[in-house]
C-alpha cells in the first residue's frame, strides 16, 4: 500500500515538474506578452467588456508580431482608481509585459500612467479622452480624440444645428473626464454667445437625479449637456422624462453602451452624442473586416468602445512591427511616429504628444438603436 | 437660488419617495441591531440579491411581475435566515467584533458572488405598466410609483410594527432585545426568534430593493452598497434599534438630501458627504438618535 502511495506521489510530482518546464519555456521564447487592464466589473464594466471583446477580435485578425504569437494578459481594474494603479504595476513587475493596452476611462488611465512612465513601458489607451492623460508623459498614448475637440464640436452642434442658447449642465464630478469635458463645452458655448443657465453635479453611482433635474427644469434651458457615463445618462433621461423636462439632451462618447438603451428605454429616443465610431460611417478596409468578424462572434453591433479597443491593439502591433523590437523605448518611438494608420475607427496619426489626430462622429438614438448622423473632421 | 412653490412641492415629493426607500431598508438594520447588537453590513447586499431574484424570476421563469416580486421577497427572507444560520449563529457567543467582521465578510461574499454569477454589467429592470403612470398637477408631476411606494412602505411598516408590538413572537423579540439570557431562561427558543427577525428584515429589504430597482431601473451587483450605508445612517439618525426611528430617519435623510440639492444645485455632489456628515454628528452629539431610548453599550 505504502509503495503504491509513494509511486502515485512521484508520478504527480514528475507531471507537475514537466508542466512547469513546458509553461515557463513556451512563455519565454516564442510569444510577445501584451498586458491589458480594463474595467471588467464595477460602474463602467460595459466599457471594459466591449473593449476586451474588440481587442480579442483584433487579436484573432492579427495574432502575430515580429513572427511571434501575441499573448494577451488581462487584469480587471474594477472601475476603481486604486485597482487601476495596482493592475499596471502587476502587469509590469510580475507579468513583465512589453506594452499595455488600457484603460477605458481617463481618471483610471492617469492612475496607472506614472507607474508605466517610470518603468518605460508604453500604455496605449483606447478611450481615455481627457487631455491631461498624456500631458507631460512620454509613454502614454491613445487612439481616440481628446475632449477639447469633443466639447467644441458639441457646443457648435448645440448652438448652430440645434439653435440652442440656454444650456444646462449635469456633471458627474467624480470623473475627471466629465468635469473637463463640461468645461470645454461651457467655454465654447459661451464664446459663441450662449449662456449656461444651470450647472448641477452628481457622483458616479448616484441613482437619484430628481433634485438636480427639478432645478434644471426651473431654469428653463433649451439644451441639456450631459457629458457622463452611460448608466448615469440612462437614469437621468428616464427621470427627466418622468419630471417632464422636455429639452434635447446632448452627451459624449461615454454614452455609447447598449445599456443606455436597455435601461433608458423610450426616454433616450432622440438622445444625441459625439462618439468615436458608427458602423454606418466606417470607411477603411480594416473596419469592414473587423465589423464582420466582431459581429459574427459577438452577435451584437460593432460600436465605439469595441472598435477603439481593436484600434489600440492594431496601432500597438503596427508600432512593435515598425520598431522591430519589444523594448519599451523603441516601441514608444514607433508609436509617436504613427502616420495615417487606417484603423477601424478611421485614419489616425499619433504625434509626440501621444494624442491621436482623427475625426469624430455624431450619433443619436432612433428606434432603440444607435444611428449615425454625420462625421466631423478636425 | 429662489425656489417657487410648485418646484418646492415637487422636491418634497422626490424627497419623501427617496426617504421611504431608505426607511424600508433601515427597518431591517434596526431590527437586527435591536435584538443582536449586530450591525448587519450585508443588509444592502441582501437587498441587491432580492432585486436579482425578481429580475431572474421575470426573465428566466417568465413569471408575471407580481408573482416574481412575491417570490423574490420570500426567497430573500429565506436568504436572510440562511445567512444567520450559516454565518452569524456560529459566532453568537463570540465577542461582538467577530460578528461584525463576519457581517462584512458576508457583504463582500454576496457582492463578489453577484459579480461572478450575474456579471458586472448593469441590467435593465422592468417596471410594470401599473406603476408607470404619471399625474400632472400644473408644474408638479407625481408618478404612480411614488404613490405606490408611499402606500406599500406604510403598509409594510404597519405590518412589522403590529408584529413587534401585538404578537407573541414580537413580544419575544422585544424580550431578547431587553435581556437575551433571561429570555432564554424563560424557555424562549432564541434561534427561532432571531431567524424570524432576519426573515422579516430581509423581506423588507427585498421589498425596498424592488421598489428601488423600479424607480432607478438598473441593477448591478454593487448596487446595495450605497443604499445600504445610507439606510444605516437613517437607522442611526432615528435611533438604532427602534423601528419607528428607522422609518423617521429614512424619511428625514431622503428629505434632507433632496432639499440640499434643490437649494444649492451646485452643491449636489456633496450629498453623500452630507449623509455621512450627519452620521458623525449624530454619533458625537446624540448617539441614541432621535428616538432611541437606550444608550448602546
Amino acid at each position: 500500500m505504502k509503495a503504491k502511495k509513494v509511486i502515485t506521489a512521484f508520478v504527480i510530482l514528475a507531471f507537475l515538474a514537466a508542466l512547469t518546464v513546458v509553461l515557463c519555456c513556451s512563455k519565454a521564447s516564442d510569444t510577445v506578452k501584451i498586458g491589458v487592464f480594463l474595467p471588467m466589473t464595477g460602474g463602467v464594466a460595459s466599457y471594459g467588456q466591449m473593449e476586451w471583446a474588440g481587442i480579442k477580435t483584433a487579436n484573432e485578425l492579427k495574432p502575430t508580431v515580429l513572427g511571434k504569437k501575441v499573448e494577451l494578459f488581462l487584469v480587471d481594474e474594477k472601475s476603481d482608481k486604486i485597482e487601476a494603479a495596482n493592475a499596471v504595476s502587476r502587469l509590469i513587475k510580475k507579468e513583465k509585459v512589453v506594452a499595455i493596452i488600457g484603460t477605458a476611462t481617463s481618471g483610471n488611465t492617469m492612475a496607472g500612467a506614472s507607474i508605466a512612465e517610470e518603468a518605460k513601458v508604453p500604455i496605449i489607451s483606447p478611450t481615455a479622452t481627457d487631455p491631461r492623460v498624456t500631458q507631460n508623459r512620454k509613454y502614454i498614448f491613445r487612439v481616440c480624440f481628446i475632449d477639447p475637440f469633443q466639447g467644441a464640436v458639441a457646443a457648435k452642434y448645440a448652438f448652430e444645428s440645434l439653435k440652442a442658447r440656454r444650456a444646462a449642465l449635469l456633471i458627474d464630478q467624480a470623473q475627471d473626464y466629465c468635469v473637463d469635458l463640461a468645461n470645454f463645452f461651457k467655454q465654447d458655448f459661451v464664446k459663441m454667445g450662449g449662456s449656461i443657465v444651470s450647472s448641477t453635479f452628481c457622483q458616479s453611482g448616484d441613482q437619484d437625479f430628481t433634485a438636480q433635474l427639478s432645478a434644471i427644469k426651473a431654469s428653463k434651458p433649451d439644451i441639456l449637456y450631459l457629458p457622463n457615463y452611460y448608466t448615469e445618462d440612462a437614469l437621468v433621461c428616464k427621470q427627466a422624462a418622468e419630471l417632464g423636462v422636455k429639452v434635447p439632451i446632448l452627451s459624449a462618447d461615454g454614452a455609447q453602451a447598449p445599456e443606455l438603451i436597455s435601461i433608458g428605454g423610450k426616454s433616450v429616443e432622440g438622445f444625441m452624442f459625439t462618439g468615436h465610431f458608427a458602423k454606418e460611417g466606417a470607411t477603411t478596409a480594416l473596419a469592414k473586416q473587423y465589423i464582420q468578424s466582431y459581429e459574427s462572434k459577438n452577435k451584437t453591433d460593432a460600436s465605439g468602445f469595441d472598435a477603439l479597443g481593436a484600434d489600440a491593439y492594431f496601432v500597438l502591433i503596427d508600432a512593435i512591427e515598425r520598431a522591430k523590437s519589444t523594448e519599451g523605448p523603441k516601441i514608444r518611438e514607433a508609436l509617436a511616429s504613427t502616420k495615417n494608420f487606417a484603423g477601424v475607427s478611421g485614419v489616425l496619426s499619433i504625434g509626440e504628444d501621444g494624442n491621436a489626430k482623427k475625426g469624430m462622429v455624431m450619433l443619436h438614438v432612433k428606434d432603440g438603436k444607435f444611428r449615425y448622423l454625420t462625421t466631423i473632421n478636425p | 437660488m429662489i425656489i417657487d412653490t410648485s418646484a418646492f412641492i415637487q422636491q418634497l415629493i422626490n424627497g419623501v419617495s427617496l426617504g421611504c426607500l431608505y426607511g424600508l431598508i433601515a427597518i431591517g438594520y434596526t431590527m437586527v441591531y435591536g435584538i443582536l447588537r449586530l450591525i448587519n453590513f450585508a443588509h444592502g447586499d441582501v437587498m441587491m440579491v432580492g432585486c436579482y431574484f425578481a429580475f431572474y424570476g421575470m426573465l428566466l421563469f417568465t413569471l408575471p411581475w407580481w408573482a416574481s416580486f412575491l417570490m423574490a421577497i420570500l426567497l430573500t427572507a429565506l436568504l436572510g435566515v440562511l445567512i444567520d444560520r450559516g454565518a452569524y449563529r456560529p459566532v453568537r457567543n463570540a465577542p461582538r467584533i467577530s460578528a461584525l467582521i463576519t457581517a462584512i465578510g458576508i457583504s463582500f461574499l454576496l457582492e463578489n458572488l453577484g459579480l461572478v454569477l450575474f456579471g458586472g454589467r448593469p441590467k435593465a429592470f422592468y417596471r410594470p405598466e401599473i406603476f408607470s403612470g404619471i399625474h400632472v398637477f400644473g408644474e408638479v408631476r407625481v408618478l404612480d410609483l411614488h404613490v405606490w411606494t408611499a402606500l406599500l412602505t406604510l403598509l409594510i411598516f404597519i405590518l412589522i410594527y403590529q408584529i413587534i408590538y401585538k404578537t407573541r413572537i414580537g413580544r419575544a423579540m422585544r424580550c431578547i432585545a431587553h435581556d437575551m439570557e433571561t429570555t432564554r431562561l424563560m424557555g424562549v427558543d432564541l434561534n427561532r426568534i432571531i431567524a424570524f427577525t432576519f426573515a422579516i428584515g430581509s423581506a423588507a429589504a427585498a421589498a425596498g430593493g424592488i421598489m428601488w430597482a423600479m424607480r432607478y431601473p438598473q441593477i448591478n451587483p454593487l448596487m446595495g452598497i450605497l443604499p445600504g450605508l445610507k439606510a444605516f445612517v437613517a437607522a442611526v439618525l432615528g435611533g438604532i434599534g427602534n423601528v419607528r426611528g428607522a422609518m423617521l430617519g429614512g424619511l428625514l435623510l431622503g428629505l434632507i438630501e433632496i432639499l440640499l440639492v434643490a437649494a444649492r444645485p451646485d452643491m449636489a455632489g456633496y450629498r453623500d458627504a452630507l449623509a455621512f456628515g450627519i452620521l458623525i454628528l449624530i454619533l458625537l452629539f446624540r448617539p441614541t438618535g432621535l428616538m432611541g431610548e437606550r444608550l448602546p453599550e
